[in-house]
């Protein structure tokens, strides 16, 4: 094993101090970007054993400090057992009697709806519901010439950019994705996030400042098996997204987040990267270090570097993504942004906080920081 | 009769500051000075605005003026629609200029404005933080085969096409010696090697003196094919191919014949006091299939190991030909505004053919990436670019790089005076009379050169600080860090810049 690559599992002791910085404010309309601060926490069980929503809402309101009451999220693995050989299309209808023919007509050229509802959602004071979310089970139709992925994929890309009152923003297989504008705990209330049982979870707090009362700028962001949260602000933005609008994808949230999911998309599912080489991808070594490496390894390094340049993420960010195999958490390569690790058994807590974590699991056994850029990978063993 | 027309600047010599040491004569290769007696005799309608003189004088008692004498003022008929014509009744000919478009087009540049960070995201300090401005030119792969091997290992699969790797995105241009010094090539060289950047020799081969300096060179194949042979080719870096030149897009090139001296004409491989002439298209290339040819026959000579660029102007189809360059095995294309210096250019041409580079960047960078072959092909850009701030809206606009022309040469002392085709350069850049390339000190002006580029690279590593961006890649193609101030939605549109305040 070369270096500081690859920190598949640590366990380390000490707690060292947590890193503040002032929180950032997200700005956005126009048709422009923007940023995030926020807390974020992840949580996987390595055994696949699932939690039920309660602990996380528990966690995740730690945070308050960091978001603004204005949008708060969670995605959940696991949850769809009955339909898990589906995916799970979760979209925000405007109007629904509008809205919904229109995409019933698309999905049913594309497949086959096995099931769809309303997404069960309790009135909350705190909660203005301005669209209604609704859930797809949806199989693409095996008689197209091309693999699942591609087709739901192209299919989110099509639906969310026709801008025609529905966006599809969660389309994995048994996994959902539940987010609004409110306060954490009337985000989780009002999707009755505790009657679901995942074993993974993913959180969101959000501090917007300019807030389109859209619900589809809150994290987490989704696309096919990967989700996404993430806090800080992506200065190379502007560079990401022409780039991965370059391979086909449309960037429709308004919000830079929207471009990590696709980039995973691109590197791991289209081309073949392990999330390992993904994320180094994202958060690349300065030229400086590769030099300082092997011959071996400096070339697939450079490599990387030069083929994924417009990839690269520049900026202050942690981010925490999964899919069903794993979750990951990794920052920005100066890391300008917290992110603290903890683990508990079979279970693995990525968080902006530390109190977030504790919240979650008292427990708690190992906690430490990873250094800057050091991608953490945490994958089922089950 | 015509007669004569006003001078077009007038000298004046303060005779209570001159002291009569005669600098100014010995310095002034237009003729302007002279001694009188016991005065100095200044016939001001041999002035170029040069400064020498200026430079030179010990006392400052030389003073200049522009346009001593007005004609009528009109909106239309200015003074240079007079001029030309006058010129022209009187030779029936094309009139050359030398240097960049003299027109007063708005400048693109000067009406976008970068960003900075505040509060949201954290502004990074260069003298603390690295900022990374190195810089790779060639052809990229669009993705790699990464295996992992038995214990962890990871092995490339892919293999890469050599790239250039420069420190800094800023390379001199391609300047010919002839149309230039020795000395002004030498002082360039110097300086690219050291500040870890390249360049271009232009169309006139390589002179032995430069030998050492080979590894930070980029050696041309223009039409002429002057200098050209297989040794040339391997001692550059890199090699270009150039089709046009934003200062004359569409025409080929002039070197009198009174410039070809003995140290020319063995470099250039053409007999001494020849004319040497560029066709205006290269004879074995009349579509893009052919270019194609000449790419891969260069590639071939070279063993594949050099990356090969290929230069065209700026035309209003410049993001097609982009587009066309990068199915060729070309790793870059240079593109050349309509801003580009010259030694000499049909004024015409100089001043009307071409579009301006902010634009032809800002085009290719997008077309090659609807193309998804973004990666296929480096872009750099040049054609007046003036400072630090152009360098980093170049980048943002799409640009991988910026060669730099004029400014090289105004470091070395030039004033850009537009009488390189002259060959009487008094600063010793632009002429190879001996007493005048003698003046220009290869120690001192490379050292200026490499300034240049430090302070450049410098400002650069503060403006992508203060943008929180801490490597170059991520400002190239960032539109969303520049905004349009005063520009048309059209322009914007091309661009892809919003404006002001959105």
């Amino acid at each position: 094993m070369e270096g500081n690559f690859l920190p598949i599992v640590f366990i380390l002791s000490g707690i060292t101090p947590i890193r503040a910085f002032p929180d950032c404010l997200e700005a956005e309309g126009g048709g422009s970007t923007v940023m995030t601060m926020c807390g974020i926490i992840g949580v996987m069980d390595k055994s696949r054993r699932t939690m039920d929503g309660s602990g996380i809402r528990q966690a995740l309101s730690m945070m308050n400090e960091r978001g603004s009451g204005e949008g708060a999220g969670y995605a959940a693995y696991g949850i769809y057992p009955d339909y898990r050989d589906c995916y799970a299309l979760h979209v925000f209808f405007d109007d629904v009697h509008e809205n919904k023919p229109l995409l019933d007509s698309a999905l049913a050229q594309w497949g086959t709806i096995e099931h769809d509802e309303a997404i069960p959602t309790c009135d909350r004071p705190g909660l203005r519901a301005v669209h209604t979310p609704w859930r797809y089970f949806f199989k693409p139709d095996p008689s197209l010439a091309a693999p699942e992925d591609e087709i739901v994929s192209a299919l989110v890309m099509q639906v969310n950019a026709a801008r025609r009152g529905a966006l599809i923003f969660s389309s994995g297989k048994d996994l959902g994705v539940f987010k609004a504008g409110g306060w954490p705990e009337d985000v989780a209330d009002f999707y009755r996030i505790e009657d679901y049982e995942g074993y993974i979870w993913l959180a969101h707090n959000r501090y917007p400042t300019n807030t389109p009362g859209w619900w589809g700028g809150a994290h987490p962001f989704n696309l096919l098996d990967w989700s996404v949260v993430h806090n800080g602000e992506i200065t190379s933005y502007g560079t990401n997204r022409r780039y991965i609008e370059s391979f086909g994808y449309t960037c429709t949230m308004f919000t830079d987040t929207e471009v990590i999911a696709y980039l995973i998309d691109l590197m791991v599912r289209r081309h073949g990267l392990d999330i390992d080489l993904a994320v180094r991808a994202l958060a690349p070594p300065f030229w400086e270090e590769i030099g300082r490496m092997p011959a071996a390894e400096r070339e697939w390094n450079s490599a990387l570097r030069l083929a994924y340049a417009s990839a690269m993420m520049n900026g202050p960010f942690a981010i925490v993504a999964a899919n069903r195999d794993m979750m990951i958490g990794f920052t920005d390569r100066g890391k300008l942004r917290p992110m603290i690790v903890g683990e508990c058994d079979d279970r693995l807590y990525i968080s902006s906080e530390e109190a977030a974590i504790r919240a979650m699991e008292p427990r708690v056994e190992s906690i430490r920081m990873p250094a800057a850029g050091e991608p953490v990978i945490g994958r089922v063993i089950a | 009769m015509i007669g004569s027309l006003p001078p077009r600047y007038r000298i004046s010599v303060d005779p209570v500051r001159c002291m009569e040491c005669g600098r100014c004569i010995e310095n002034c290769a237009y003729g302007v000075f002279s001694r009188d007696g016991d005065r100095i005799f200044v016939n001001s309608r041999n002035c170029t605005a040069c400064h020498r003189c200026i430079a030179c004088c010990p006392r400052d008692a030389i003073s200049l003026e522009e346009h001593p004498c007005d004609y009528r003022s009109h909106p239309l008929w200015t003074r240079e629609a007079r001029e030309a014509i006058y010129n022209q009744a009187r030779t029936g000919k094309i009139i050359l200029a030398g240097m960049g478009n003299a027109l007063d087009y708005p400048a693109i540049f000067d009406r976008l404005v970068l960003d900075a960070c505040q509060v949201t995201n954290p502004s990074l300090d260069p003298l603390r933080e690295p900022i990374e401005v190195t810089t790779h030119l060639g052809k990229k792969p669009a993705s790699l085969d990464l295996r992992r091997r038995e214990g962890g290992d990871v092995e490339l699969r892919t293999r890469l096409t050599p790239n250039l790797r420069i420190e800094t995105p800023i390379m001199i241009g391609h300047m010919s010696y002839g149309a230039i010094s020795l000395n002004a090539h030498l002082s360039m060289a110097r300086a690219a090697k050291e500040t870890g950047t390249f360049m271009g020799t232009g169309e006139g081969g390589l002179h032995a003196a430069l030998h050492p300096y080979q590894d930070r060179m980029i050696v041309q194949v223009a039409s002429g094919r002057f200098g050209v042979n297989i040794d040339y080719l391997e001692r550059g870096a890199a090699i270009e191919i150039k089709i046009g030149q934003g200062a004359k897009p569409g025409i080929g090139g002039h070197l009198p014949g009174e410039k070809v001296c003995a140290d020319i004409s063995r470099t250039r491989m053409i007999p001494e006091g020849s004319d040497a002439i560029s066709p205006a298209p290269h004879h074995d290339i009349y579509s893009i299939e052919d270019l194609a040819q000449l790419v891969r026959g260069l590639k071939e000579a070279t063993e594949w190991k050099k990356p090969v660029f290929v230069k065209i102007a700026a035309v209003h189809n410049v993001a097609a030909i982009a587009a066309g360059i990068a199915r060729s095995p070309a790793d870059a294309v240079v593109i050349d505004g309509f801003r580009g210096g010259t030694g000499a250019a049909p004024m015409v041409f100089r001043d009307h053919v071409g579009i301006p580079i902010e634009a032809a960047v800002a085009s290719v960078d997008k077309k090659l990436r609807d193309q998804g072959i973004r990666n296929e092909l480096s872009v750099i850009a040049s054609g007046g670019i003036r400072g630090s701030a152009d360098l980093a809206k170049a980048i943002a606009l799409g640009a991988d790089a910026v060669y730099i022309g004029t400014a090289a040469l105004v470091a070395m002392g030039c004033r850009v005076c537009g009488n390189c085709y002259r060959g009487l350069c008094p600063w010793g850049i632009a002429t190879q009379r001996p007493d005048l390339v003698a003046r220009l000190n290869p120690d001192e002006a490379s050292n200026q050169v490499a300034n240049l580029i430090r302070a450049w690279t410098l400002e650069l590593s503060e403006l992508l600080g203060a943008a929180g961006i801490n490597s170059i890649e991520s400002l190239r193609g960032n539109r969303d860090r520049l905004r349009g101030y005063m520009l048309d939605e059209g322009l914007m549109q091309v661009l892809d810049v919003r404006g002001v305040g959105a």
